[in-house]
């Protein structure tokens, strides 16, 4: 057998039950590999449970610097016996495959490619720790001993990251080193040479932070100014106003009245939640409500009222798999259709796609500026993925000379300059955005009433079909605005005869990126698009247009942004193949190489040269 | 029905302090049917309104769907208007409330609007207790879509149509006691002397004010049949107490001078008079209040005037501790906490 020898270039799998304390012991591996420098990708695969049913934290350790889910696992840490016989099976060849030895492993487990690594985690516990919560939590940190040995990290990263986490109360963290030890000593002595794999410190990873998307979508928020939330509890969206609330306690409170400069209302439901937020929007307060798909499916009908009635909010979208209620603890980018369109009628709303923690931060602190200046919902499409996992990303900056742009909005001195008739939908500047009024700004001018039945000019009830058809012709000016506002694409150029291309968006991106390398490290040279925003502007159409073939990236059944830009662009049918993956669980590169691979062979050799390889192992 | 208003007012029509006369609070035209009982709820509004000198442009109008929530286009006409989506002015109207809790807000919504499809954002706006006037114009059936029964419609009453209503009604009132509301009245718009002192209790209170006005709909449920006629109403109309409503300033002589007086202290210092009725209880009692309205409802009677209030009453803003400032005023100064604090944030993740 071929034992996997790698330094800083592999995946370790911990197979866990979900509230038995393994998520922090685990993260805590994460965050010692990040702390040595090396690029670190975890992600947490969860049940819709609280305790007892398997869960699984896949590490992904890539020098290089890929943080996609590569596929497969060379290391896997088993510790539930629920999935015992599945984590087995699933070690590549030439892995190994951790397990608690205070229990033989069945005879069948003897697979000749896998490297067992027997340590017994509850003999040693119980050996240890008297109290039976003890015993369980401290069964987590001992494997992380082994591990701090096995992989040669040594004690000290370790022990050193513990007492960092501890370092309120240096108590606790005392079991917690001792746990490392029993591990770490276990393994040495019994398992002296069994591990191929190493981690190295290394610079790779330079100024970078690990944060989920979600903490970074909520410290946009209150950079952005927003002061209003409405939400209702969703998975995976929750712990975006968790963290607004956390982030404003501890910066936006009075340190002498205690009084706050925010509001957050957990309401009823999702249809409440928006109308919150859309009720402070109207009112001027910058305002958000953040949920997922099926929160979308209840918050259709107000947001056709903020697109028709023109009100600024920002809605952040934590996709999850659907349709129904479909696996609300696993990822997808299913909801692109129903966003874009929500509601009832022509309504269309601005998407962005941020693909980091960096991004969610930035795009969400712009949402802002763009629903106040373009007086309609914004969507922040992000997923389970980005959203609850830890990634590697850009450390967050902010210009202290911003400001931000509240939009077209009037104010007592602006009424009294106006000569003629103000007019709420009156589009003096030929931009489809027209000036608003706040409620209480002045006492004689300014007043009308919003609704969402059709409307003139100067917000009265009309069923004239001429008001109504210019109205709704205007807001599609508005839409070209928006067009010009958005985020452009990021386009990558790898071969200038511009014969395939691939397109992607938000977190398909790293996988998307490292498929992209590989192939072309296997001569098929692939240009790159990462749309960042919906309307799509020129660049996207042009992209589209100059390449013989577009590979379509994403992480839904149905190819939805393939739908979205067939329509917006008018792309001829046939130009784009879907590369998708839907299976709840992030895309791989792997899964992409396959598939391009696979669509390549089939369209013939006019798109492969003869050094192409046929395809790459399964994963 | 539409008709034309004369501009004209007599050069000597009564102003406010504010130096406003009634017109500053008068809104367009009402469409509604002749006779409905929602203009008249309008009139007492803008009498409110007028009488008690509130700024038109401080107070923020929010409604849902059906005729009721039509009503706020004919008061109030310097003020900002939100005829939202049906059911859903309840979440309107908090966001907008806590995006600047110094205006007024009032809410008009009807019985379908609030007992059937707004029956759980309605429940919840009381429990939060916002500071609003949620005023219910009830007249048990859906009139804009031509007169189905409503979900307050009582069980066994007869609209045009004939048949009676085969399920159980929700009283709105005995609810919002329950979820929590701490000024809870009842009106009927054909009184307009009760139902005028009654707004500008509501309008005074300091939280959620609900105020349930039965208001016939004179083309689909005003049969004799129906318990929301006018003529049902009229003979079965019963008043837990007259009341007059003091304002902090200028001593309004009350019109009633029958009875013992109890005054109510509202939060701003200004005085509800109510004048029981002998063998009443006060009204500061939950729990006499809900056994008050069986008690009526066994005996086929509608008790009317306000049936609940905690003058105590803590908001939405105080229970959240809402900064004094309205929120929609802040800038980047108040909100966001800049660079450095970003960068220590930044060191703190490594």
């Amino acid at each position: 057998m071929k034992r996997l020898e790698r330094v800083n270039d592999f995946v370790i799998r911990f197979a866990n039950v979900n509230g038995s304390g393994s998520a922090s012991a685990n993260n805590l591996f994460a965050k010692v590999v990040y702390r040595l420098g090396v690029p670190v990708s975890p992600k947490n695969v969860f049940p819709s449970n609280i305790q007892g049913l398997p869960t699984w934290y896949e590490v992904r350790i890539s020098e290089q610097g890929y943080l996609g889910r590569r596929g497969g696992a060379d290391f896997i840490i088993a510790v539930n016996g629920q999935t015992l016989r599945d984590d087995y099976d699933m070690v590549q060849p030439g892995g190994y495959f951790l397990y608690d030895s205070t229990r033989e492993l069945p005879e069948s487990f003897n697979r000749d490619d896998v490297t067992l690594i027997g340590i017994p985690l509850t003999q040693l516990c119980n050996d240890e720790f008297q109290d039976n919560r003890m015993r369980q939590l401290m069964k987590n940190i001992i494997y992380i001993g082994a591990l701090a040995y096995l992989l040669d990290i040594g004690m000290e990263p370790i022990s050193a990251s513990i007492r960092k986490q501890f370092a309120k109360k240096p108590k606790l963290a005392e079991p917690n080193i001792k746990a490392l030890e029993l591990g770490f000593d276990y393994a040495r002595e019994h398992h002296g040479d069994s591990c191929g794999l190493r981690i190295e410190p290394s610079t790779a990873v330079g100024q970078r932070i690990l944060i989920d998307g979600n903490s970074g979508t909520a410290l946009g928020a209150l950079f952005g100014g927003a002061t209003v939330v409405g939400w209702y509890p969703i998975t995976p969206s929750t712990s975006v106003v968790e963290a607004f609330e956390r982030y404003a306690n501890r910066y936006r409170v009075d340190p002498e009245t205690g009084n706050k400069n925010f509001a957050i209302v957990q309401a009823e439901d999702e249809l409440a939640a928006v109308g919150i937020a859309i009720g402070a929007g109207w009112n001027g307060a910058r305002a958000f409500t953040a949920t997922s798909g099926p929160g979308i499916s209840l918050m259709s009908e107000f947001l056709g009222l903020a697109y028709f009635t023109e009100i600024p909010v920002v809605l952040i979208d934590v996709q999850r798999s659907g349709p129904s209620t479909g696996m609300p603890t696993r990822t997808q980018q299913s909801d692109l259709l129903s966003c874009a369109y929500a509601s009832h009628g022509d309504t269309r709303n601005v998407l962005l796609f941020p693909s980091d923690p960096h991004e969610c931060f930035e795009m969400t602190a712009d949402a802002f500026d763009l629903a106040d200046r373009l007086q309609t919902p914004i969507i922040v499409m992000s997923d389970l993925d980005l959203g609850m996992n830890d990634h590697l990303c850009e450390p967050f900056s902010w210009d202290d000379d911003r400001r931000y742009d509240r939009g077209k909005v009037l104010s007592a001195e602006d009424l009294d300059k106006i000569e003629s008739k103000w007019g709420r939908y009156l589009d003096i500047d030929k931009d489809g955005i027209c000036y608003r009024t706040l409620p209480g700004t002045h006492p004689e001018k300014g007043a009308y009433t919003t609704r969402g039945t059709s409307h003139t000019e100067y917000a009265a009830y009309t069923e004239g079909s001429a008001a109504y058809e210019r109205g709704m012709k205007r807001l599609l000016v508005k839409w070209e605005t928006a067009r010009s506002l958005v985020p452009r694409p990021e386009i990558r150029i790898r071969d200038e005869s511009k014969k395939i291309g691939a397109l992607y968006f938000g977190s398909t991106t790293a996988a998307a990126l490292e498929a992209l390398d590989r192939l072309e490290g296997n001569h098929i040279p692939i240009n790159s698009m990462r749309i960042k925003a919906f309307p799509f502007q020129q660049e996207v159409f042009e992209f589209i247009s100059e390449h013989d073939l577009i590979f379509a990236i994403e992480q839904n059944r149905d190819s939805q942004m393939q739908i979205l830009l067939a329509g917006e662009c008018l792309v001829a049918p046939g130009k784009m193949v879907p590369v998708t993956n839907f299976n709840g669980l992030p895309i791989t590169a792997r899964m992409i190489t396959n598939q391009v691979h696979t669509t390549l062979l089939a369209r013939g050799k006019a798109f492969i040269s003869a050094a192409s390889p046929v395809q790459e192992s399964t994963p | 029905m539409s008709y034309t208003r004369p501009t004209f007012r007599h050069p000597e029509a009564r102003e406010n302090k504010l130096g406003y006369s009634r017109k500053a609070y008068e809104g367009a035209i009402s469409t509604l049917c002749a006779g409905c009982g929602h203009d008249s709820i309008v009139s007492a509004i803008i009498t409110a309104f007028f009488e008690m000198s509130i700024e038109p442009h401080r107070v923020v109008k929010l409604s849902g769907i059906g005729c009721s929530s039509k009503t706020p286009a004919y008061f109030l006409g310097r003020s900002h208007g939100f005829n939202s989506v049906h059911g859903r002015m309840p979440s309107v109207a908090t966001g907008a409330n806590m995006a600047n809790r110094d205006l007024v807000y009032l809410g008009v919504s009807g019985d379908g609007d609030t007992a059937s499809i707004g029956l759980g954002q309605f429940a919840h706006v009381v429990r939060r207790n916002l500071n609003m006037i949620y005023i219910v114009m009830n007249n048990g059936c859906y009139g804009l879509t031509k007169g189905q029964d409503s979900a307050t419609a009582d069980k066994g009453s007869k609209s045009r149509k004939g048949a009676p209503v085969s399920f159980e009604s929700i009283d709105l009132c005995e609810l919002a006691i329950q979820l929590g509301a701490d000024f809870v009245a009842r009106g009927f718009s054909g009184d307009k002397k009760q139902l005028v002192p009654m707004l500008k209790a509501a309008i005074a209170h300091k939280g959620l004010a609900f105020v349930d006005v039965i208001s016939p709909c004179v083309t689909f449920n005003n049969a004799p049949t129906s318990t929301k006629s006018y003529s049902w109403v009229r003979d079965h109309m019963e008043a837990t107490s007259t009341l007059d409503f003091i304002p902090l300033q200028p001593e309004i002589t009350t019109e009633y001078d029958h009875g013992t007086a109890i005054q109510v202290a509202l939060h701003d210092g200004s005085i509800i008079n109510l004048f029981k009725r002998e063998d009443k209880e006060v009204i500061t009692s939950k729990k006499d209040a809900i056994a008050d309205l069986e008690e009526a409802k066994v005996d086929k009677h509608i008790l009317t005037g306000v049936l609940y209030l905690n003058p105590e009453s803590e908001d939405f803003h105080d229970i959240n501790q809402t900064a004094e400032q309205p929120l929609n005023l802040m800038g980047e100064k108040d909100l966001c906490p800049g660079n450095a604090m970003l960068q220590t944030l930044n060191e703190s993740l490594r």
